[in-house]
């Protein structure tokens, strides 16, 4: 700090920085690029372990040997299902009874913005199912949750029927210190949003359900469990929430440890982990499997029912049963033998689930990165936009106190001599700013409040107009004057663009910086694709060269790139076409993520990333 | 000589007699136990041991305790308590679907006194007295301090015979986070007459007790008319034990019990200092078909009853009579069901409540009760009272009590705010319940931030809040007879009912978790350290960046004229210019 006190030494700070501002910048995005790719190899990566004493080193004995009981409950479930035509709530509420479960229904409906094609659903109207087994001398102030979820597309009746089984072979049991909620809730995610807010009575999103009945206090863990089949060959876990939150890593390390234990194969992004650590194939596998987890986290989307519970700072998982072509399989008794496993551990607990990270990205199940290794990785990405920030912030303050001969040293630019300058020179600024961002105002409630206008005029479906109407505010944005300034001050002044340039580089690095603190992976991704072009876009030079950059690295086209890439990476590569359906179906699932779960990211890109582009846009067209 | 040893002797056993029919007051023991079968299948078992003694435990020179133990009755007189009421609960009532509970106990530990009105210091007396309990029963009530004790002015009325009400005599505490164990079992034994030696405490093994969904074990002392024309007083205590069986687990699916099946002992003899031995097995059934269950042996006697709004036959089986023991030498009842219970809608209680928080997130949150008025077509009142502690700031304005989609205005409010660290919040009303409805009552909170040693050692445990108490005169669907109290088995005689009409139910609410703002206490070291560079280092620099403007300052000497003045003043011994 004594640096910058000192006139002299800032001097010459500053004309390093101006200086060197270009090699840095390449050697600083060099850092935060290898830095990433080296976050799946062994320096950066720690061997993951058990940081919660309650569930540390003693492991409990399971003695679950219902396995035939759970098929044989799978398979009456699935015909009373396909009798009923959807949850067959009479059926699960009488056999919940009889397993001795206090059991109770809630029913709900919502009424999604836009019809959703792919799943072929707009009024929904569902119920969720759930029994509340009571923990003797326990007055119910903590409790579990296994959740299933049944879908009238989705086979899932084998999870339902192990649910059961876990239920009758946990009623028996005195030593449950928690309540345990089992719950098997309609249309998956939607029905799980409904049964959570009724649970804590809250209203986030718009879904409509009657008032709960049976309580259970407050939640400490949940399991989603998906279980398609009647022998697996492996477990794959899914921990990526809404808006990219992560449950606790113990919970993980816990599902680790049991499948371990029993000798479970388990998978994460649907790849087993490697035993050798240090050949190039094994980096490449578990690079591959980190990608998989940034997509998949930086989409924001929850990648299974446990992903709505996060919100309610309760640590959830899900599990889903995978039955491969491989050769040795395991049977129901093995399955749940698991589960039991999980839920005493968990029933063990005596705090919430607290004492591991809560922010990591997992190259295999049992490594992990933590925040404070990755962080950096976006860092070094955010510290050229302040570099640049720096180097056009001296630039123009030495031009303002370039005409007088004076020492151009930083504050004294924006002094007393340049005010005058400077005041309309910031004013050309605002019409850009507010026009941007009335731009992603239009972007952000337009498609849906317009969908019936666009279904009049246009021979589209409703979701088709939202999608399109997306798509057509975007490219418009492209198109809008840019050259407000000119009206303003009659010309396109050097100042001008430099200020604007450096207004919306701060703007960047601020919401680039917010965002990775909140989603690392979304962070990232933007960062890694906006900053480079950020940082070189200007008015002078080979212009069309800058636009067709500018335009590769635009929100949308990130978009379409990860999905590409995620493609590529669980190795089912797509033609053009395929991928620009994709792309559609990702945009509106985007939309419909935001309005039945609450999720950030479109309003996110939209409202502040997609304006933040469109400034430096402007700034490539200022003359 | 002989004649004046005999004439003595006389006079010796003269006067024993004489202070036989006087001197020593008059105590007695019932023991009864009831059996009920619950609504949801399981069964309650509830032990009431009653010591009656005909005493003025206030009035100095008491020294010689028969069945009233000694350790209690000395409490009573040191302290100058009226009343005393303590219970200890592992687990909770589950009123919709267990029933309306006979014997009322909230999660955790509850102690409510009445002082006399010559007590001059109450919180004084509270404080040593919730001491020495906590030293009696083996619990942590030493952990009732001033912030979990409130005095309130409407729920709690004396039970026993009373003619003040000055509720400022009155103290109540409830210790939700108690855990109930053996060690709090093994002190309550011993203050039985018989221990657990004789009689029905024969039944109360730990290893049993224990391993039921419910426990509850209470002392409830309070003085009462010695005869029917009230001239004195006599004192009862009364030491109860509720537990509830879960059958389904034991019987594997089936729900037949016996005794022994329960608590791995049959009763073989009554206590012999009781008075009055009794087990009540409740055998009413809602729809007349008596035949559904079948109780081995046959019962002597059968009581019928109304009990809580209700119309219940009994089957009495009375220890003391020796037929009982003339064909086996133990008795083990048992109840054996001819059909399968499958129903799944169970009657619900009249009043029955809930409580939850609701809202997600570290800073605020509501706190829900709903109460539930099942009754066809009597509206009645309640009384809600809630203690909340002081690290949960409740709103005021923000609560709202809704009844059918309607503002339901309390008749009366009684509040009084906590203040930090030394006393909860304590929120008293009377709500009008409509008859079939549901009044939800709300009211939002924040979040306070504790000092760093005020979190408990597993502070991401949660803080929890104490049950909220519902008191409540619940109209009765059936006309009650006014019956002799003493007839009647247990409880009916602890809350009077007011009249025929209507029965007096208190009911406890599910105690409340509630996560608060928790540092990370595992890096406090980083912390410090962090925060001490932070401020050291950038913090001073940045002040002097921003607030100083910096020049090069050219060097100069002075001209000739200073630095003469400077020699002449370094003579001088002044500083320089």
């Amino acid at each position: 700090m004594g640096l910058l006190s000192d006139p002299y030494r800032r001097r010459a700070l500053s004309r390093l920085i101006l200086r060197l501002n270009t090699p840095l910048c390449i050697l600083s995005y060099l850092a935060g690029l290898g830095w990433f790719l080296g976050l799946a190899s062994p320096p950066f990566t720690l061997r993951s372990y058990m940081s919660e004493n309650a569930m540390g080193s003693t492991m409990v004995e399971e003695q679950f040997v219902f396995g035939e009981r759970a098929l044989s409950y799978a398979r009456e479930f699935a015909g009373h299902k396909k009798k009923v035509g959807g949850i067959p709530v009479a059926w699960l509420e009488k056999t919940m009874w009889n397993l001795g479960l206090e059991v109770y229904k809630q029913p709900f409906s919502r009424t999604l913005p836009f019809p959703d094609e792919m799943r072929e659903r707009y009024m929904v109207k569902g119920t969720n199912v759930y029994g509340i087994l009571r923990a003797p001398r326990a007055a119910s102030t903590e409790s579990l949750v296994l959740s299933v979820p049944c879908s009238t597309g989705q086979p899932n009746s084998q999870a339902v029927g192990l649910m059961l089984a876990l239920a009758s072979c946990f009623r028996g049991q005195i030593y449950w210190a928690k309540d345990i909620i089992f719950l098997v809730n309609e249309h998956d995610l939607i029905g799980m949003e409904a049964w959570l807010e009724a649970y804590h009575d809250v209203n986030v999103t718009e879904v409509l359900s009657s008032g709960m009945q049976g309580r259970a206090g407050a939640i400490q863990a949940a399991v989603s469990l998906e279980l398609s089949s009647d022998v697996i060959t492996s477990f794959d876990v899914a921990v990526e929430g809404l808006n990219g939150q992560l449950p606790n890593l113990d919970l993980v390390n816990l599902f680790y440890a049991f499948c371990q234990k029993n000798g479970l194969l388990c998978t994460i992004q649907g790849k087993l982990q490697r035993t050798d650590w240090d050949t190039l194939p094994a980096y490449v596998h578990s690079l591959q499997t980190l990608l998989l987890m940034v997509l998949k986290q930086g989409s924001g989307r929850p990648q299974g029912d446990h992903g709505l519970f996060l919100r309610y700072h309760i640590e959830a998982i899900t599990v889903r049963g995978i039955n491969s072509f491989r050769q040795y399989k395991y049977d129901m008794g093995t399955v749940g033998k698991t589960l039991e496993g999980i839920f005493r551990k968990l029933n063990n607990l005596l705090e919430r689930l607290h004492q591991s990270y809560f922010f990591f990205l997992l190259p295999s199940l049992a490594r992990f990165v933590s925040i404070g290794v990755y962080m950096p990785a976006c860092g070094f990405l955010i510290l050229i936009l302040v570099l640049k920030a720096l180097d056009l912030w001296m630039k123009l303050s030495k031009c303002d106190a370039g005409p007088e001969e004076q020492l151009c040293d930083g504050d004294r630019g924006a002094g007393h001599a340049a005010a005058e300058e400077s005041r309309p020179g910031l004013l050309t600024l605002v019409p850009p700013l507010l026009i941007c961002h009335a731009t992603g105002l239009t972007l952000y409630f337009l498609p849906v409040l317009g969908q019936h206008v666009a279904t009049q005029h246009f021979p589209v479906s409703e979701s088709e107009a939202v999608v399109l109407t997306v798509i057509a505010i975007y490219v418009a944005g492209l198109a809008l004057p840019h050259n407000t300034h000119r009206v303003l001050t009659g010309c396109g002044s050097e100042r001008g663009w430099m200020s604007l340039k450096l207004l919306s580089l701060l703007y960047l690095a601020m919401l680039l910086g917010c965002i990775a603190l909140i989603n690392f992976s979304l962070g990232f991704l933007l960062a890694i694709t906006m900053v480079p072009v950020a940082a070189i876009v200007q008015p002078r030079g080979p212009k069309y060269l800058y636009a067709v950059l500018l335009v590769l690295v635009t929100p949308a086209v990130t978009l379409l790139l990860s999905i590409v890439l995620y493609q590529e990476l669980i190795e089912y590569p797509i033609s053009a076409l395929e991928c620009w359906q994709l792309f559609l179906q990702a945009v509106s699932e985007g939309l419909l993520d935001h309005y039945l779960y609450g999720s950030i990211v479109f309003p996110f890109i939209a409202l502040f990333v997609y304006p933040c582009w469109l400034l430096l846009w402007n700034v490539l067209f200022w003359k | 000589m002989a004649g004046a040893v005999a004439a003595v002797l006389g006079l010796l056993l003269l006067l024993g007699s004489a202070g036989g029919s006087t001197g020593p007051p008059r105590d007695s023991l019932r023991e009864e136990l009831l059996l009920s079968p619950l609504p949801s299948g399981d069964l309650a078992a509830t032990f009431q041991f009653r010591a009656r003694w005909d005493s003025e435990l206030h009035r100095e020179g008491v020294s010689h305790y028969r069945l009233f133990p000694k350790a209690l009755g000395q409490l009573i007189s040191k302290f100058l308590v009226r009343e005393l009421h303590l219970s200890l609960t592992q687990g909770f009532w589950r009123t919709r679907t267990w029933g309306q509970p006979y014997l009322q106990a909230p999660a955790g530990a509850e102690l409510w006194v009445w002082f006399q009105d010559s007590v001059t210091d109450v919180d004084k007396a509270w404080k040593e007295l919730s001491n020495i309990l906590s030293g009696i029963f083996c619990a942590s009530l030493n952990f009732i301090d001033s912030t979990n004790t409130v005095t309130p002015t409407a729920s709690f009325k004396p039970l026993g015979l009373a003619n003040v009400t000055d509720h400022h005599l009155l103290r109540y505490a409830v210790l939700p986070r108690e855990v109930v164990c053996t060690e709090n079992l093994t002190p309550w034994k011993k203050l039985l007459p018989c221990g657990s030696k004789a009689g029905l405490a024969v039944l109360l093994k730990a290893e049993r007790l224990f391993h039921t969904s419910y426990h509850s074990q209470a002392v409830h002392i309070r003085p009462i008319c010695r005869d029917a024309s009230c001239q004195s007083v006599s004192w009862e205590l009364r030491q109860t034990l509720t537990v509830v069986f879960d059958t389904f687990s034991i019987g594997q699916g089936k729900r037949d019990w016996s005794l022994f099946k329960m608590f791995s002992r049959t009763v073989t003899e009554a206590c012999p200092l009781a008075s009055e031995s009794k087990i009540y097995v409740d055998i009413s059934s809602k729809t007349q078909e008596n035949e559904l269950l079948e109780v081995t042996p046959l019962p002597l006697s059968m009581h019928e009853a109304s009990v809580q709004g209700d119309r219940r036959t009994y089957a009495v089986y009375d220890l003391l009579s020796p037929s009982l023991f003339n064909v086996s030498r133990s008795l083990n009842v048992q109840l054996k069901w001819k059909r399968p219970q499958d129903s799944l809608d169970l009657s619900t209680p009249v009043l029955h409540a809930q409580r939850y928080v609701s809202g997600y997130g570290l800073q605020t949150g509501e706190i829900s009760t709903l109460i539930y008025n099942t009754h066809p077509y009597r509206a009645f009142p309640v009384i809600l009272l809630e203690t909340v502690p002081w690290y949960l700031r409740l709103y005021v304005h923000t609560l709202v009590i809704t009844t059918k989609g309607k503002e339901n205005k309390p008749s009366y409010i009684h509040y009084q705010p906590a203040q930090d660290r030394r006393r909860p919040h304590l929120l008293e009303m009377l709500i009008q319940l409509p008859a079939n409805s549901v009044t939800k009552i709300t009211i939002q909170f924040e979040r306070a931030l504790l000092k760093w040693t005020e979190y408990t050692p597993d502070p991401n445990h949660g803080f929890y809040v104490s049950p909220s108490v519902l008191s409540a005169l619940v109209p009765s669907v059936i006309a009650m007879k006014a019956e002799d109290a003493e007839q009647s088995p247990l409880f009916t005689s602890l809350f009077p009912s007011s009249d025929g009409s209507s029965y007096f139910v208190r009911l406890y609410t599910e105690p409340l978790l509630v996560n608060l703002p928790t540092p990370d206490f595992s890096m406090p070291y980083n912390v410090i350290c962090l925060t001490c560079t932070v401020v050291a280092v950038c913090y001073g620099s940045f002040y002097n960046l921003l607030t100083r403007t910096f020049h090069v300052e050219e060097p100069s000497r002075g001209g000739l004229a200073k630095r003469l003045a400077n020699i002449i003043r370094k003579v001088r011994g002044v500083p320089p210019l």
